[in-house]
């Protein structure tokens, strides 16, 4: 019993130490900068909330349009993704072919080689393909950054899907590709959604491909934006932490109303 | 059980695939490890030059000491994620998944959220709070009665990359805990149980028994951090800015990188020698890789379940 409860202390402490910080933000940032320095772990009373940097954020920058860039990049990414290393790792695990393990191995290959390491040669490309300051070219550096991780786990899943299945389906006549989107793509759904979770975080955080490949105004994503709106208002304390709260809120929504769905993906794909 | 297919179908699979990872990634990668070798010539045009920006980078005495120095906290950068980050998740990760915990999804739904967050907001985060100016740092240490020990961390040389490691290791405590949670759920429990029946206790069991388990899953762990931080860059860009300061004590690999093919103050950025900082970077990470595959994993496979 002593046990229990000393586990609990320690995961009670931790939990307290994760969250702290996001709470403290949040707190702060519908206070007055008086109440700001004053008392930073108080919690905002009708004297002291205000909106002023929430007001003052949302007036001189583009929030909602970076937020939306994000949006749409992240998920035109996750959908291309999804579709693309799905099929390809049908194929790969499927069909015999010629360079078939080659193949696999090449695209194995960017799991661990990070694709930021090809940056210079990148931007070259963006540069001639005039994709520089599109979103465009964001959703293709993510899709590359994905794919591979994304076929690796899917191909997995895959193997595991009964022969029978499949070989029914071929004798009744169904085509090789009706049976990649009616039989394999339903079938395999649990490991798309371990897919979207490790390919989803890292564009959507990502600050080094925006700050590169579209910086402008027009194209710049959430994160990009407030870490830009911040390097601008260090000192204005009220704007700052409404800033990173707006960055943070949206997050915490999804997370409340995903976490489920987002740990046991997390989980499943990694017990394979 | 592989079957034949047609080849039009078989390229209509593959190529999205291909096509875009060989275009976007593949190709960039082999290009930019190519143009190490070359300069620009008088006109601007690339020039083969051998190993030269290699040894620019390596030993003309204007680069060599900010290349090591770089290279140096990289190391010591992945070493404190090492000594807490994952042993620390190997704790969180035992915590919870003891048998009939109350509240256990709760602790780890909790526990990973930092880890979502993008590591900008992070960050910034972690600066106010560090601000001698906001005093919440200090505020919080008196309550321990420890306010004197205060110091800001991130704005002395010989703190700052301990601190940001710090920051870093609190956001992305999430993954290793989650992949070792999962690793523990796999344990069968029939093992455990007997050994319960032998009388041993959960020390043991967790010593003896489950950690020799998942020693596939910490290899793995490992390597991917090892990734992660000889490719990390926008912690250390959003707190300190691309000079990772105070005097580049938190410079590393990443933010080198950054430097010299975009330049900064009087420095004019290279795409050249910005590929040979990209090409020695591949070479470490490939050499952490390459141990990895040979030496851990073929090892610890053998006492995969």
């Amino acid at each position: 019993m002593r046990n229990r409860l000393m586990v609990h202390g320690a995961l009670i402490a931790y939990t307290v130490l994760a969250l702290f910080p996001i709470a403290l933000i949040l707190i702060n940032s519908v206070k007055t900068r008086e109440a700001i320095f004053d008392d930073p772990l108080a919690l905002p009373t009708m004297e002291s909330v205000t909106f002023v940097g929430f007001q003052k954020v949302l007036a001189s920058t583009n929030f909602l349009l970076y937020f939306g860039n994000s949006l749409i990049v992240t998920m035109l990414a996750l959908f291309c993704i999804l579709l693309f290393g799905a099929m390809a790792a049908w194929a790969l695990s499927e069909y015999r072919f010629m360079g078939n393990r080659v193949l696999a191995l090449f695209l194995a290959f960017g799991i661990m080689i990070p694709i930021r390491l090809g940056t210079v040669s990148i931007l070259e490309l963006m540069v001639r393909l005039d994709l520089v300051n599109t979103l465009t070219a964001l959703v293709l550096v993510y899709t590359a950054q994905g794919l591979p991780l994304a076929v690796m786990i899917l191909s997995e899943f895959m193997r595991q899907v009964p022969a029978e299945l499949k070989d029914a389906a071929r004798c009744d006549g169904v085509g090789e590709i009706s049976i990649f989107f009616k039989v394999i793509l339903p079938l395999i759904r649990p490991a798309m959604a371990t897919v979207a979770v490790f390919t989803m975080i890292p564009a959507w955080n990502d600050l080094w491909f925006p700050l590169i490949l579209a910086p402008s105004d027009r194209t710049k994503t959430v994160t990009l934006g407030v870490q830009q709106f911040i390097g601008q208002y260090v000192t204005d304390w009220n704007s700052v932490l409404a800033a990173l709260s707006l960055a943070v809120i949206p997050m915490l929504v999804l997370y409340a109303l995903f976490s489920r769905q987002l740990i046991r993906g997390l989980t499943a794909g990694a017990v394979k | 059980m592989k079957h034949e297919v047609k080849i039009w179908q078989l390229l209509l699979f593959l190529a999205p695939a291909v096509l875009v990872y060989g275009v976007f990634s593949a190709l960039p990668l082999m290009q930019t490890l190519g143009q190490g070798f070359f300069v620009a010539d008088d006109n601007g045009r690339a020039a083969f030059a051998g190993l030269q920006n290699f040894r620019t980078v390596l030993l003309d005495p204007d680069w060599s000491a900010g290349f090591w120095n770089a290279m140096v906290n990289n190391a010591k950068f992945f070493c404190l994620h090492m000594l807490l980050q994952n042993p620390i998740g190997l704790l969180l990760a035992t915590l919870f998944s003891l048998k009939g915990l109350r509240g256990a999804r709760t602790y780890r739904t909790l526990i990973f959220l930092p880890t979502l967050l993008s590591v900008v907001i992070i960050g910034f985060i972690w600066q106010l709070i560090l601000s001698p100016l906001w005093g919440v740092g200090e505020k919080l240490m008196g309550f321990a009665g420890l306010a004197e020990w205060f110091a800001p961390w991130l704005g002395e040389e010989e703190t700052a990359l301990t601190a940001i490691s710090m920051v870093s290791v609190w956001q992305y405590i999430g993954m290793p805990m989650m992949l070792i949670y999962a690793a523990l759920l796999a344990v069968p429990d029939e093992i455990v149980e007997a050994a319960h029946v032998e009388g041993a206790s959960a020390m043991r069991i967790f010593w003896q028994i489950k950690l020799p388990l998942i020693y596939p899953t910490l290899g793995l762990v490992t390597i991917l951090t090892f990734v992660a931080n000889f490719n990390a860059f926008d912690l250390i860009y959003s707190i300190k800015g691309a000079l990772a300061g105070p005097n580049y004590s938190t410079d590393i690999l990443g933010t080198l990188f950054y430097r010299t093919f975009f330049g900064y103050q009087a420095q004019v950025g290279n795409a050249y020698l910005g590929s040979a900082v990209a090409t020695l970077m591949f070479l470490v990470i490939l050499a952490g890789v390459g141990v990895y595959f040979v030496g851990v994993q073929r090892r610890l496979t053998r006492f995969a379940l």
